[in-house]
């Protein structure tokens, strides 16, 4: 089975809002996969339709060769699930959470243990406390854990790094990764760009609909419009001559610095005319290379 | 099984380590059925009683004396105008005006017929009611005293008496007809409202998304959040019964094993509501308030506080839908009446058929996927 989830025109509308718009992916068997997008996008209407919580109006999903509609109770079986709303009992603590879930799914933590022993051993310290009394990393790792004790062939995490700690969010990384040696397809959304690059290959979602899917590499080499990141004094100011300059394609903010597209036929030359024409001081233009973000900001702003 | 066991197994932790929870199901209930089965009651103690004596005359002290003698009345004023009471009406301070005429003892004295004008105030009507009646009881004896003395011999004796008997509750004592009701009444709240709490509180902080993609069936899901509040509505049901016979000396003539097995059923029920209304909302906030909306008009409407058979044709006809009109009735017969299983067999299978009803509606509307 060389692909792990097969999606096939998929739609679904709540009231007049269209949250999913005819996608159609496929997903091979043992990558990461993360879809990126902003809030609303749909990636986790599209995550509820995967792990059959929701019905499409129309399309079809297959996910480790189970229809997300007709054979939901044995997708049941082999899917982990983490929600993006951390989902586990605050008032029962590590173990018992770990424990129920294994018992529902008809096994015990001793027997998947090799599964979860990376992650929870790094949690096992407090494995009496209450998990509503958690850091927001150890919440992520016992909610990893719960998804995974019962050896799920895929896994879908829905935004797992959302309001996690950069150090953590790290961590958790370097954890899917030792899970993708597993052999365990995993599929991720998050709304930060710079993990983009982590995954194994990426759709970028806006508004329901799959803007562009590859490996990473791929996005950023089939990339070839100049960049260049600009930084003067009045940040404010900046912004808005820049959006109001003729030769723009586009600009946003990344960081400290503006990225500033220019359109054919122009380069850095024009802005510098541009800014001395306004009478800049101390501005900074340098080309740069463009990163994963940049061609989503590009592909975003379009 | 083993999965109905690490369902239960979690909910029992769950409620046992929440510190209201023990007083909410425990110390709660009780308290409330000592509190409401003193202070539920119709009788009356006590009335306030003014009187406007217009007549000043022996007879008219004779007749005050009367009330002053009585248990039930505490004399508040004597005026000689009744517009001197208005206020004190309006406030509630005076329950009950009774005006003597001038003429009272001059009529008396020639044989006349005379007229006390007695006035009650009715914004409580059964009150009011009772007070009239307690009352007239004394202006009668008072009446038939007069005409011994005006005769020389008892003129009304030879008329009919009636000597009244109160079955099932000789002493017209309202403790035991109001205890087994509001034992039901908490069992039932107990039942209802924290089942449906319970999973909506899943809902509210979304593990239920997590159960939900797990194969728990359906069935099992149902009976893990049921049988908690089955066992602890049980357990309360036994701990009231206790009491009411411990403390209130509630007779209990029918059997004890026929009550604890149609409270079975009944706890299926109630439990069901409450589940059921879980289903159609997605707060706490939400299932409270709908809860509350069924469970005041289940209440005031089932015979507790007053008899059915009072209340126009449609509300009996709502009352169909009302299972702690059912259980009141049911209890009410068993351990005041001493009725066997014959005897209510009715109401036991009404109340067996909308257990199952309701079971089957809330197991309908519980869907896994939205």
């Amino acid at each position: 089975m060389n692909n792990a989830i097969i999606i096939q025109s998929l739609s679904k509308s709540y009231g007049d809002v269209e949250a999913l718009k005819n996608i159609s992916i496929d997903i091979k068997t043992g990558e990461i996969f993360g879809f990126i997008g902003s809030d609303g996008a749909g990636k986790t209407t599209l995550f509820r339709i995967l792990t059959s919580l929701m019905i499409p109006d129309h399309g079809t999903a297959e996910v480790i060769g189970f229809d997300v509609v007709k054979d939901y109770k044995e997708l049941r079986k082999n899917l982990g699930y983490m929600p993006g709303q951390f989902s586990l009992y605050q008032d029962l603590t590590v173990k018992e959470n770990l424990n129920f879930f294994a018992g529902i799914f008809k096994t015990s933590i001793a027997e998947n243990y090799h599964l979860i022993e990376d992650i929870y051993k790094q949690i096992e310290p407090f494995k009496n406390r209450r998990a509503g009394k958690l850091s927001g990393g150890m919440k992520q790792k016992l909610a990893l854990s719960c998804a995974l004790i019962h050896k799920p062939k895929v896994l879908f995490l829905d935004e797992p790094t959302t309001g996690v700690d950069v150090v953590s969010r790290a961590e958790f990384w370097e954890i899917l990764k030792s899970l993708k040696q597993q052999g365990i397809t995993i599929v991720v959304s998050t709304p930060y760009m710079d993990e983009a690059a982590l995954c194994d290959r990426v759709a970028l979602i806006q508004k329901g609909a799959i803007l562009t899917i590859d490996t990473p590499e791929n996005i950023v080499s089939n990339f070839h419009e100049p960049i260049y990141a600009v930084k003067a004094e009045n940040r404010h100011k900046l912004f808005e001559d820049i959006s109001k300059f003729e030769a723009t394609k586009s600009a946003y903010w990344f960081g400290e610095n503006m990225h500033w597209i220019p359109k054919e036929n122009f380069d850095e030359k024009s802005l510098e005319n541009y800014f001395n024409m306004l009478n800049y001081n101390n501005i900074y233009i340098q080309k740069i290379s463009a990163s994963i973000e940049d061609v989503f900001m590009e592909l975003m702003i379009k | 099984m083993r999965t109905i066991f690490f369902l239960l197994q979690k909910e029992f932790i769950q409620i046992f380590r929440n510190k209201m929870m023990l007083p909410i199901i425990f110390v709660m209930p009780i308290i409330q059925l000592l509190i409401l089965s003193y202070t539920a009651t119709f009788e009356i103690k006590n009335a306030d009683i003014a009187f406007v004596d217009l007549s000043q005359s022996r007879s008219s002290r004779e007749l005050i004396a009367k009330f002053k003698g009585s248990p039930f009345f505490t004399i508040k004023g004597n005026a000689f105008s009744i517009k001197q009471y208005d206020k004190s009406m309006l406030n509630g301070d005076i329950d009950i005006i009774i005006k003597i005429p001038n003429d009272f003892e001059s009529s008396l004295l020639n044989g006349r017929s005379t007229f006390v004008q007695l006035i009650s105030d009715a914004v409580n009507g059964s009150a009011a009611n009772l007070m009239t009646a307690y009352a007239l009881q004394i202006l009668f004896d008072f009446n038939r005293n007069i005409i011994t003395e005006t005769y020389g011999k008892d003129l009304m004796s030879s008329q009919i008496k009636i000597l009244p008997r109160y079955w099932f509750n000789p002493e017209l004592n309202y403790k035991t007809y109001m205890v087994p009701g509001i034992l039901v009444l908490l069992v039932s709240l107990i039942g209802a409202f924290l089942s449906g709490m319970n999973v909506v509180r899943e809902k509210e902080i979304g593990t239920i998304e997590q159960l939900n993609v797990t194969p728990i069936k359906k069935y099992q899901f149902i009976i893990g959040k049921l049988f908690p509040f089955w066992v602890i509505a049980m357990v309360d049901l036994i701990f009231g019964l206790i009491l009411a016979k411990l403390v209130f000396a509630i007779p209990i003539l029918g059997s004890v094993a026929l009550i604890l097995g149609v409270a079975a059923i009944y706890m299926i029920l109630v439990l069901a509501f409450g589940l059921f209304i879980s289903t159609i909302t997605d707060t706490q906030q939400q299932a409270m308030f709908i809860a509350w909306f069924f469970f005041v008009i289940f209440i005031i409407m089932s015979g507790l506080f007053t008899p059915v058979e009072g209340m126009p044709k449609w509300a009996q006809i709502i009352n169909i839908i009302n299972p702690i009109a059912y259980f009141i009735d049911f209890m009410r017969l068993v351990m005041l009446k001493g009725a066997d299983f014959v005897d209510v067999q009715m109401q036991i299978l009404k109340i067996t058929v909308y257990a199952i009803t309701m079971l089957g509606l809330s197991i309908i509307r519980y869907r896994k996927n939205a």
